[in-house]
C-alpha cells in the first residue's frame, strides 16, 4: 500500500502476517533515499516482570512459559536456570540432560514451524502452507511430520506440546518412563531424515542478494556442543562474557513506536542473535549430519545474508535431531526426578538459546524465596534494531521494484527473523514514505 | 531453484466452504498454535473450510463476514475493545479459546492493583518511558465486551477439544465438552490422589476437566489452567489446603495464575468486576 503525503512516499504493512504475535512496518522514502524504516510492534503489552513481583521462587517458570506459546520450553528453562543460579543449586548431568532433550523437541517444533508454515510460503509464492499443499501436499507433509515429531518430544517428556508441566525450578516433577524414550527413537530417526531432505530443499530456494554486516551475539558452550542451555555469551567482535554481565552490556532502549524495548550493546551499536548468529560463531561444533549437510549445501563458515536463515534453520533441525537422539542413547535415568532448590535472598541470572536466539532471564529474590524484581530480555527485543537495519538496506536497493513486489519482499525479509512479537512485547505495519 | 515449485500464475477457483477466522489478542499465540498442532487433521480441515483470516497462518486475508470466528486473547487496550466489537459484528458464530480469551488470563493480575498502582507499579516497572504505552488497567475476557456463542477453556486449550468445537460449529451441532472437575477425570486414569497420598497441594477438585488430569499424571498438583469448574466448592478445597498447613500467601498464590484472579471463597473471579 502506498500513501502521498507531502510529496513524501510512505509504504506500510498494517499487519503482518505468518509471525508470532502483532506488528507493522512503516518505511519512509524521501528524495529517493530511505529515511526512516520503524517495526512498530502493537502488540499490546502483558507486564510480566510486574506481575512476577510477590510471587513464589517456584513460580517463573510456569509463568514466563505464557509469554510464548511456541516456545515455552527456552522460559521455562531460562526461568530455572536464572531462579537455581540464585539459590547456588546447581542440577545434576542426568537432570540437564533431560532439559536438554526437551530443549531438542522445542528446537525442532519451533524451526519447523518455521521453515514450512511461516517461511516457505514467501519463497515459492504461496500465501500459506495450507495453500502450498494443494500443489505440494508431500512437502507440507513432510513439514508437519518433522513438527509434530518435535510435539512428540515436548509431549512425552513435558506432558504437552503448549506450556509443557513437567518442568520445575530443580528438575522435572516425573522422569520419564523407559517406554516413553524407546516410542522417541524411530519418530526422531525419520525427523533427522525429514530434516536432512529440508536442507536440501530450502537450500534450492532463491535467495535475493543482501549481506549484513551486523555484530553477532550468540552462547558458546563449555564442552563440544552446539549452544542449547548453557555457555558463555560471546559477540562476532571477540567479546565474551557470563550471562550475570548481560544486564551491564546490553541496553535496552524504550522507543515511542513499539511496545518492545529496542536493545544495544553498551558502547556499541545493534547486533542479532538467533541462528545465523549461532551458526558463525558455533558452526564448529557442528557434528555428524548437520555438520556434513552445511558443508554439502555451501553455508560457509559465516552466512551474513538474513535470507539464507531458512537454511541455517533447517540445519539447526537436523543438529536438534540428531542430539535428541544422542541423549535418548546417553541417558540412562537418573537417582531423582529433581534436586531440593531452597530458597535464599539473593540475584540469579540464566542465559539460553531459544529457537529465535539468546533469552535473558534475572531475578532478585527475598530470603524466603518471594521475587522481589524480574527482567527478561527475548531475542526479538534485541533484533528489532538490525530487522529495521536491513529492512533500510533491502529498501534503499530496491526502490525500483513495483510497489506490491517490494512491500511482498520487505514482508519476507522481516520473516527472515522469524519475529515472536507475543514475546518481544515488553512488535509490525510496512509503511514506504517517498519523494 | 526448481520451478516446478513455484506457485503456478492461476488462482483457485472460489469455494462455498464455510469460511474460518482466527483472531489474536492479548496472548501468548499458544491456543492458535494449538491449531496448527494438529498435523494430522490440519490439511483435511483446510479442504472443509475456508480460512479466510488467520495471520499466523496465512498472508491471505479475505474480508468477511466468516461462519466461525475463533478468538484467542483478552482485552487491554482501547483499540482492541473496538475492534473485539467489529469481530463480533463480522462473525455468525464467536468461540473464545483460552485462559486469555475467555477469563482475562495470566496478564489479568493486573486487575488486582487499582488503576494508579497498575501505572506505577506495571507500566513503569516494564517500561522507561510510560507515557508511551496505551494500555487499560485491566485485562478481560472477551465476554465482557460482546456476546459469545461458546467458551473453550484451557491455557493452552486442549487441540481434541478444540477440533471438536471447530468440527461441531461446522457441523451446526452443540460440542461434547465436559463439565465436570479434573478430580473425576483423575479418578478414571487410576492416578493415587497427589494431595490425598501425598499432601500435594492440588486444585483438581474445583479445575475443570478437559486436560485429561495431566499434573496429577506427572505427580504434581493441578494448578489450574483451565480455570474453575461449574459449581465448584473453592471454599471447601481451601479449609483443606490450610489443614495441610499452607500458608495463606501460597493459597492466594495458587489461585491467581493464568486464569486471573479467582476469589478463593466462593464468587467466581475478580476479574470482572
Amino acid at each position: 500500500m502506498t500513501h502521498k503525503i507531502d510529496g513524501d512516499r510512505l509504504l506500510h504493512v498494517d499487519a503482518l502476517a505468518r509471525v508470532e504475535g502483532e506488528g507493522a512496518l512503516r518505511v519512509r522514502v524521501h528524495d529517493g533515499r530511505v529515511v526512516d524504516v520503524e517495526l512498530a510492534i502493537y502488540e499490546p503489552p502483558r507486564f510480566f516482570e510486574a506481575l512476577l513481583r510477590g510471587r513464589g521462587h517456584t513460580e517463573p517458570p510456569d509463568i514466563t512459559a505464557r509469554i510464548c506459546g511456541i516456545c515455552p520450553v527456552a522460559y521455562q528453562l531460562t526461568a530455572c536456570q536464572a531462579i537455581e543460579a540464585a539459590c547456588g543449586v546447581e542440577v545434576p548431568d542426568e537432570i540437564r540432560l533431560l532439559r536438554r532433550l526437551l530443549y531438542c523437541g522445542e528446537w525442532i517444533e519451533s524451526h519447523a514451524l518455521h521453515v514450512y508454515l511461516l517461511h516457505l510460503p514467501d519463497f515459492l509464492g504461496y500465501a500459506s502452507a495450507v495453500d502450498l499443499a494443494r500443489d505440494r501436499r508431500d512437502l507440507v507433509e513432510q513439514g508437519l511430520r518433522l513438527k509434530k515429531a518435535g510435539n512428540a518430544v515436548l509431549a512425552e517428556i513435558g506432558g504437552r506440546a503448549v506450556h509443557p508441566v513437567n518442568v520445575r525450578v530443580g528438575g522435572f516433577y516425573r522422569l520419564p518412563e523407559a517406554d516413553a524414550l524407546i516410542r522417541l527413537r524411530p519418530v526422531l530417526q525419520q525427523a533427522l531424515d525429514d530434516a536432512l531432505a529440508t536442507v536440501r530443499l530450502v537450500s534450492s530456494l532463491d535467495f535475493p542478494d543482501l549481506e549484513q554486516p551486523h555484530e553477532y551475539l550468540a552462547l558458546r558452550a563449555p564442552a563440544e556442543e552446539y549452544p542449547l542451555d548453557r555457555g558463555l555469551l560471546m559477540t562476532s567482535g571477540g567479546g565474551v562474557f557470563p550471562a550475570e554481565e548481560f544486564g551491564r552490556l546490553v541496553v535496552e532502549e524504550q522507543v515511542s513506536h513499539s511496545t518492545a524495548l529496542h536493545a544495544r550493546l553498551a558502547g556499541g551499536g545493534l547486533y542479532l542473535v538467533g541462528p545465523l548468529a549461532r551458526y558463525a560463531l558455533n558452526g564448529d561444533r557442528l557434528t555428524g549430519a548437520a555438520r556434513d549437510a552445511a558443508r554439502e549445501f555451501g553455508l560457509g563458515e559465516v552466512c551474513r545474508n538474513p535470507f539464507r536463515s531458512i537454511v541455517v534453520r533447517a540445519v539447526e533441525t537436523v543438529y536438534a535431531c540428531e542430539e535428541a537422539l544422542s541423549i535418548l542413547e546417553l541417558w540412562h535415568g537418573a537417582p531423582d526426578a529433581s534436586v531440593d532448590v531452597p530458597p535464599r535472598g539473593a540475584v540469579g541470572h540464566g542465559v539460553t538459546e531459544a529457537p529465535r536466539g539468546v533469552l535473558y532471564h534475572r531475578y532478585a529474590l527475598d530470603a524466603d524465596g518471594s521475587v522481589l524484581d524480574a527482567r527478561i530480555v527475548p531475542p526479538t527485543s534485541q533484533n528489532q534494531a538490525a530487522l529495521e537495519a536491513d529492512l533500510a538496506a533491502f529498501v534503499q536497493a530496491h526502490l525500483d521494484l513495483p510497489e506490491e513486489e517490494l512491500t511482498r519482499r520487505c514482508e519476507q525479509a522481516i520473516r527472515n527473523y522469524d519475529p515472536c512479537i507475543s514475546c518481544a512485547t515488553h512488535f509490525l505495519r510496512l509503511e514506504l514514505t517517498r519523494a | 531453484m526448481d520451478s516446478s515449485l513455484r506457485r503456478p500464475a492461476s488462482d483457485p477457483p472460489a469455494s462455498a466452504r464455510p469460511t474460518l477466522a482466527v483472531w489474536k489478542f492479548a496472548s501468548c499465540d499458544g491456543c492458535q498454535l494449538s491449531l496448527l498442532d494438529c498435523e494430522d487433521e490440519l490439511l483435511a480441515l483446510a479442504e472443509v473450510v475456508e480460512i479466510s483470516h488467520f495471520l499466523e497462518a496465512t498472508s491471505a486475508d479475505a474480508p468477511g463476514p466468516y461462519d466461525l470466528s475463533l478468538v484467542e486473547g483478552s482485552i487491554t487496550t482501547a483499540a482492541d475493545a473496538e475492534r473485539i466489537r467489529q469481530v463480533r459484528r463480522l462473525s455468525r458464530r464467536l468461540v473464545t479459546i483460552g485462559a486469555c480469551a475467555t477469563s482475562g488470563g495470566v496478564q489479568a493480575l493486573r486487575n488486582l492493583a487499582g488503576v494508579d498502582e497498575f501505572g506505577s507499579e506495571y507500566v513503569a516497572a516494564v517500561y522507561p518511558r510510560p507515557e508511551y504505552i496505551a494500555a487499560l488497567a485491566t485485562s478481560t475476557p472477551i465476554s465482557a465486551h460482546v456476546p459469545v456463542d461458546l467458551e473453550l477453556h484451557g491455557c493452552p486449550v486442549d487441540r481434541t477439544q478444540l477440533l471438536e468445537v471447530v468440527t461441531a460449529c461446522l457441523a451446526g451441532r452443540t460440542p461434547q465438552l465436559p463439565a465436570e472437575s479434573v478430580c473425576a477425570e483423575c479418578k478414571r486414569a487410576g492416578n493415587v490422589c497427589v494431595m490425598v497420598a501425598g499432601g500435594t497441594p492440588c486444585l483438581g477438585p474445583v479445575t475443570r476437566s478437559g486436560c485429561d488430569a495431566l499434573c496429577p499424571s506427572y505427580a504434581r498438583g493441578c494448578y489450574g489452567c483451565f480455570g474453575p469448574a461449574p459449581g465448584a466448592n473453592t471454599g471447601a478445597l481451601v479449609a483443606l489446603l490450610r489443614a495441610d498447613g499452607m500458608a495463606e500467601r501460597d493459597v492466594l498464590r495458587i489461585f491467581r495464575t493464568f486464569n486471573g484472579p479467582v476469589d478463593p471463597v466462593g464468587t467466581r473471579r475478580e476479574a470482572s468486576r
